[in-house]
């Protein structure tokens, strides 16, 4: 199969089809629907399990009864229905539960704007559930990455028995790009023993948000939070270049890692070393990649597609101090563009060049 | 020498973690029996409530998912979309069902899920030490109606059974009791109707108990089971409301 342009929702439906979803769960809300509709057209003539549901607090409950079943189960959303769903993803974590929920963010708190964004940052990485807990959360910035992420992102929840969230802003999900499906890589999913299936002559099994396997809540939790989540660290994914010598660093996600790649191109035309890190995994954190950076490096520029921000709580964690970190992001009237970028590292180093 | 009666096998040998005396003791005890004489320990996948019936997971002999509290009918939508030939089915208290969890119960039976439903109706919120539900009578003193329910501000009192039956998708749907030997028994034959409509295929079946909290409402077991007869069974009618 030669490249396909493909709108971004209906590219992520196709690859968690490959990747074999066994079931899908949402509730329409504006930029993902292409999703629930891509899989009420294709799932049925899969043999798979597609179902609209009454609200998002019902879907991650049938994600988290399916899931506890043993199947690969999916849902998508946008803000306020990931919102709703946050409950449901601090029992999976509890409950040791493997599921994708992919959000396609928009922008803004209470129903906020259809257009694309990066506002479920800190709802989705920091966790808006109650507890303590960690999910692996997934950021492409191109359609290809985007559906690679997807495959990726049911193999790492069934690895690790927790949900893992596929974080990009509506502008992936809307926009057309040309994908490749012969690249993309799955792998079918583990054996699972300890799934909700019946007895069948074994032994009863139980799964709880309480402990599965432990009696002792402390026990159970204490294995989360000492040794399960550190594990996941180790999943970390981003890509960094021009560091060495850079004298400005961009660090950006998803739509907002395209503009600033587009930005620091420019900046080199003018010569301007501009390096950048694109965090692939948002949790965990590349925190590390930041020793990569240069004595040269003056400042560090996070563009985002926010108001004020919401990584760049993460990149101050990271840079802890050694450079001072700006915000860049959404104008009062629009949306980021690269021009901002490019405006924004003019001005922290000091007027246009 | 013949037995008689014995525990079920669909219960782990355990006791129980009701207060004595509670009703949720026989109903737990019914479901069971059901379990086993209807031969769904191997298939069955239970799902249990937040409230006092959590502890289910541990008792009954059969795999189980603790849900969040009132969820227990969605996460039963997942569990028996992907294992359509499992028996699925939810235990839930009054609160559970029909508070918090009124959206995925109604849209459960809504859609007609060929799964089966055990609602527990006592009237007050148990676990957390007996505030007003849905189900509390009019002028019951709870301790979130410390001067009785006031229907002018609260509501009457919430019929699950009523409230399910005209959904089309449900297919059986019951009032019982468990006061007296021959209502356990007739509690007994409507849960096994429920399991059939599931096994049958026909759509979503429900059964509400009417039981007893002797612990917040503050009264012997013998003295709650009069209460319930005097104050509950004149409101919540008993009878078979839909049956496929």
């Amino acid at each position: 199969m030669a490249r396909v342009l493909m709108k971004g929702n209906e590219a992520v439906a196709e690859a968690a089809l490959r990747a074999g979803a066994d079931a899908y769960y949402g509730y329409p809300i504006t930029p993902q629907s292409e999703i629930a509709e891509y899989m009420s057209r294709e799932m049925p003539l899969r043999g798979r399990s597609f179902l609209q549901t009454e609200s998002e607090v019902a879907t991650i409950n049938m994600v988290w009864g399916a899931g506890a079943a043993g199947a690969r189960v999916i849902t998508s959303s946008s803000g306020p229905g990931i919102s709703l769903m946050q409950e449901g993803i601090s029992y999976m974590c509890a409950g040791r539960v493997p599921g994708v929920i992919v959000d396609m963010m928009r922008l803004g708190p209470g129903p906020g704007n259809l257009q694309g964004a990066q506002d479920d940052y800190i709802t989705c990485v920091k966790g808006g559930g109650n507890g303590t807990y960690k999910v692996i959360c997934l950021a492409p910035a191109t359609l290809q990455e985007a559906i690679q992420l997807v495959s990726d992102a049911f193999d790492l929840a069934d690895k690790y028995t927790n949900p893992v969230i596929f974080l990009a802003d509506g502008m992936i999900g809307q926009m057309m790009e040309a994908v490749d499906f012969d690249l993309l890589k799955t792998n079918p999913p583990p054996e699972k023993p300890w799934a909700l299936r019946g007895r069948h002559g074994g032994p009863k099994k139980v799964i709880s948000a309480m402990a599965r396997g432990h009696v002792n809540y402390y026990a159970a939790n204490w294995e989360n939070e000492q040794s399960r989540y550190p594990a996941m660290e180790k999943e970390v994914r981003y890509e960094a270049s021009n560091l060495e010598d850079a004298e400005l660093v961009f660090v950006a996600y998803g739509s907002s890692a395209r503009m600033a790649k587009y930005a620091a191109g420019k900046l080199r035309g003018e010569g301007v070393r501009v390096g950048l890190i694109r965090p692939i995994t948002l949790w965990p954190f590349p925190h590390a990649a930041f020793d990569q950076i240069g004595p040269r490096c003056k400042a560090v520029i996070v563009p985002e597609l926010t108001i004020i921000g919401q990584m760049i709580e993460d990149v101050q964690i990271s840079a802890a101090g050694r450079w001072p970190v700006f915000h860049v992001g959404n104008q009062q009237t629009r949306p980021m563009n690269p021009s901002d970028v490019v405006k924004a590292a003019h001005e922290v180093l000091g007027g246009a060049k | 020498m013949a037995i008689i009666c014995k525990r079920s096998s669909a219960l782990n040998p355990m006791q129980f973690s009701y207060c004595p005396g509670c009703g949720h003791g026989i109903i737990t005890r019914i479901v069971a029996e059901c379990l086993e004489e209807m031969d769904l320990i191997d298939i069955a996948i239970g799902v249990a409530p937040v409230g006092c019936s959590s502890n289910i997971r541990m008792f009954y002999n059969v795999d189980m998912l603790s849900s969040m509290h009132g969820r227990a009918c969605a996460n039963a939508t997942g569990i028996k979309r992907f294992h359509p030939d499992a028996f699925v089915f939810t235990y839930q208290g009054d609160g559970d069902f029909g508070a918090i969890g009124t959206a995925e119960s109604v849209h459960a039976a809504h859609r007609g899920e060929k799964i089966s439903t055990i609602v527990v109706n006592n009237s007050v919120y148990g676990m957390t030490g007996g505030q007003m539900a849905p189900t509390t009578l009019p002028g019951q003193k709870t301790t979130t109606s410390p001067y009785g329910r006031d229907v002018e501000t609260c509501g009457a009192p919430l019929r699950f059974a009523e409230l399910i039956a005209p959904i089309e998708g449900a297919k059986f749907v019951a009032r019982v009791s468990i006061d007296t030997p021959a209502h356990v028994r007739e509690a007994k034959r409507a849960v096994k109707r429920a399991f059939q409509c599931q096994i049958e295929g026909k759509g979503y079946s429900m059964v509400e108990f009417l039981s007893t909290c002797p612990t917040n409402w503050g009264l012997a077991p013998q003295e709650a089971m009069e209460w319930m007869r005097e104050n509950m069974m004149p409101y919540f009618k008993m009878g078979i409301i839909k049956d496929f």
